[in-house]
């Protein structure tokens, strides 16, 4: 079957967010509309008059696509008509810049599904903070330097934000795990009303990676525990993506140029154990681990 | 102009039709009338009265629309962006900071040619905070490129939104509208209107079948990315539908005139402009207190006249310099000015002029600014210094009318 995004886009070699997309519209189906803010999607995809794209698709500014679903649904409605209304959008325009009108397309209970491919940093415009950006990364606005080991804040809790707004379905999910992905796709459009779905989507520029080797990186994620992957229905913890055997972070970290730093710099082992024990805090919040598990502790 | 009703009424007849109504009412009934499919609302003064209202009928089984209660005024433009694209007819309305908080959707839903239809109830911007008129806010966003019709009263402002839906929904124009009327002069009086009735307004209105919407059995894209290559090509269509839009004005407003024998003038209104040698341009409520002002002038044998401006964006060039080229001298009174520069009609006017043979004296009065009352008496000081700029030569291009010379 054809993609719903089709080849030719514009994405880098190695991109992770071609491949949500296709993940997310193949569980959707093409009874889909999708809005997407400006970001890498839309400069990747519509470069006027061309597009990738095989279902209908939207894009007005960067902090407003969950507005813009908003009045498509609201239309949608109004007709009679039934469609699925997506929203993909990077974690720039979720987690800052279009953290109101989300607020208030969930608080209005739209049904509509918004997936954030969150690669941790503005990508579009060379690889800048946002709230999204775990700590002690190093990126242009946060970089490492002589005084600093990178970005000094946690990383915004936006799952909890929707679950906070008694959004019926909150997931996160990973590239690196496209079975689970789709599944959470088909669960978040069973269940009407809004729904918010996170996808860990690593950025080779961003994150300065070995080009092959996206879909391992996202992988590293869930196996450290830095990315737990786990559904919330109706506020409940509903489901969680055991890990076999728990890898430690530095296995993920030291595969990234944005953590190149906490391996050279004088007390950045501290800062490693700062991010392990964010890890093992997510093992032990969400039940990762399978009782009497072996955790990994060499490097392989 | 004089424009009569086909099926023409008595005048008791007429009179037998209208209420006194809040003008936030009669707009939103005139909205209403329209039926449109959804409708964004963000409270803010003195907008609020018009969703109100709307609320109210949509509560009551009055009106079938889809009703957001939005968490901004971004979002609510945004949201009908969204609804636009999705085929629906679209309403909201706005003041002030509301519509400067939806700054950066204005330019993006005239050019994604959606054709939302917006009333702007006009208030100053802050700061200083003020709740109180005038029409830096609308005439702030001039550039837009939205099509911005100004009313003179509560009949006009309520009587330009089905016009506006029939201009923005011309498959030649495609442009959103700002319906501009002045906060709570027009909002919050309660004056004799004739209200508007779905039965008549679905006469003078077809319903809206766009072309280009967002549908999975025909799927488009909708907000690419232009490069410079196609960028200009883009913006010039938008600035060609404008230029068509001046014509569409005219003709929609004739057949309103036609159906319900109300006329606010086309692109431009004038009274008693033929044989004036005083000529004030204006727009908004302000026109009511001048042409009072002007039969008594001309009772005392001054020869002074009004144009009065209705389509502020396009700007009517051609039939501006047509109604000004027997003028000896103009004065332009506006709620507005460009802190830097000058009032911008004023700006505008002077440039429509320039290349003509038309050389006369333009002087311009930033006024009312803040909800200050313009007086009779003010207006007399307009035209005494426009007189003046007449006959011994212009001694200031521009004049804040009533500054209080005291508080400075």
């Amino acid at each position: 079957m054809d993609k719903f995004l089709a080849p030719g886009h514009r994405a880098c070699a190695g991109c992770s967010m071609p491949t949500v997309i296709n993940l997310i519209l193949d569980a959707a189906g093409p009874n889909t509309v999708v809005a997407t803010p400006t970001g890498c999607i839309e400069v990747t995809t519509t470069p006027y008059p061309e597009s990738a794209w095989r279902v209908p698709w939207i894009h007005s500014l960067f902090e407003n696509a969950a507005a813009v679903a908003s009045g498509i649904e609201a239309a949608f409605k109004h007709f009679g008509k039934k469609h699925n209304v997506f929203v993909i959008a990077g974690d720039g325009s979720t987690l800052d810049i279009g953290m109101g009108c989300i607020s208030g397309m969930f608080d209005r209970g739209h049904n509509v599904k918004y997936v954030c491919y969150d690669n941790e940093a503005y990508m579009n415009t060379g690889v800048q903070r946002s709230s999204s950006t775990p700590p002690c990364t190093s990126t242009t606005t946060t970089p490492s330097g002589r005084v600093s080991f990178g970005n000094p804040r946690p990383k915004k809790d936006m799952p909890a934000i929707a679950v906070a707004h008694k959004v019926p379905y909150v997931a996160t999910a990973s590239v690196a795990y496209p079975v689970d992905l789709r599944r959470k796709v088909k669960r978040a459009i069973s269940i009407p009303g809004p729904a918010y779905i996170q996808v860990n989507a690593p950025c080779i520029t961003g994150w300065s990676f070995e080009a092959g080797t996206t879909v391992e990186i996202a992988r590293l994620a869930v196996e450290t525990c830095l990315w737990p992957l786990y559904e919330y229905v109706n506020g409940e913890l509903a489901g969680v993506k055991k890990i076999h055997v728990k890898r430690p972070v530095e296995d993920y970290l030291k595969a990234q140029g944005r953590y190149r730093h906490l391996f050279r710099m004088k007390g950045g082992e501290e800062m490693i154990r700062v991010l392990q024990q964010m890890a093992d805090e997510n093992a032990r919040k969400f039940g990762l681990l399978y009782e009497g598990d072996l955790t990994c502790t060499s490097g392989e | 102009m004089k424009m009569m009703a086909k099926e023409e009424l008595s005048l008791k007849e007429r009179m037998a039709r209208m209420k006194v109504v809040e003008g936030s009412y009669a707009v939103a009934n005139a909205v209403k009338c329209c039926s449109p499919d959804v409708i964004c609302a963000y409270p803010i003064t003195p907008q609020t009265h018009i969703v109100e209202h709307l609320s109210q009928f949509v509560a009551d089984g009055e009106l079938d629309s889809e009703f957001l209660t939005v968490d901004s005024e971004f979002s609510a433009m945004s949201s009908l962006v969204g609804a636009s694209a999705a085929g629906a007819r679209c309403y909201s309305s706005t003041s002030s900071q509301g519509l400067a908080l939806m700054w950066e959707v204005l330019y993006n839903a005239s050019g994604m040619r959606l054709p939302i239809v917006m009333t702007v109830a006009n208030r100053a911007l802050s700061a200083p905070l003020n709740i109180w008129n005038d029409q830096q806010d609308s005439v702030g966003a001039r550039d837009s490129g939205w099509i911005q019709l100004y009313a003179e009263d509560v009949q006009e402002a309520a009587d330009a939104i089905p016009q506006a839906y029939k201009i923005a929904e011309d498959p030649e124009i495609l442009t959103p509208v700002m319906v501009c009327m002045d906060g709570f002069i027009l909002t919050h009086v309660y004056e004799p209107v004739e209200l508007l009735s779905v039965e008549e307004v679905e006469r003078f209105l077809p319903p809206y079948r766009p072309k280009h919407i967002l549908d999975p059995e025909n799927p488009k894209t909708f907000g690419a990315f232009a490069d410079p290559s196609y960028f200009t090509e883009l913006r010039y269509m938008q600035w060609e539908a404008h230029r068509r839009a001046l014509k569409k004005i005219e003709t929609v407003a004739r057949e309103f005139a036609e159906q319900f024998g109300r006329w606010y003038g086309g692109l431009i209104d004038t009274y008693q402009a033929d044989d004036a040698e005083v000529v004030i341009v204006t727009m908004g409520s302000v026109i009511g207190t001048i042409k009072d002002c002007i039969d008594e002038m001309r009772s005392e044998g001054l020869k002074v006249g009004l144009v009065k401006i209705r389509s502020y964006r396009p700007f009517p060039t051609e039939a501006l310099r047509k109604a000004l080229k027997d003028a000896e001298v103009v004065a332009v009174i506006e709620k507005d000015v460009t802190v830097g520069n000058e009032g911008a009609l004023l700006t505008d006017l002077k440039a429509a002029l320039y290349n003509t043979p038309t050389r006369i004296p333009v002087i311009g009065f930033p006024a009312g600014l803040g909800g200050r009352d313009i007086t009779v008496r003010d207006i007399r000081r307009v035209v005494d210094k426009t007189i003046a700029a007449r006959d011994t030569g212009i001694e200031s291009e521009m004049e804040f009318l009533g500054l209080r010379e005291d508080l400075l």
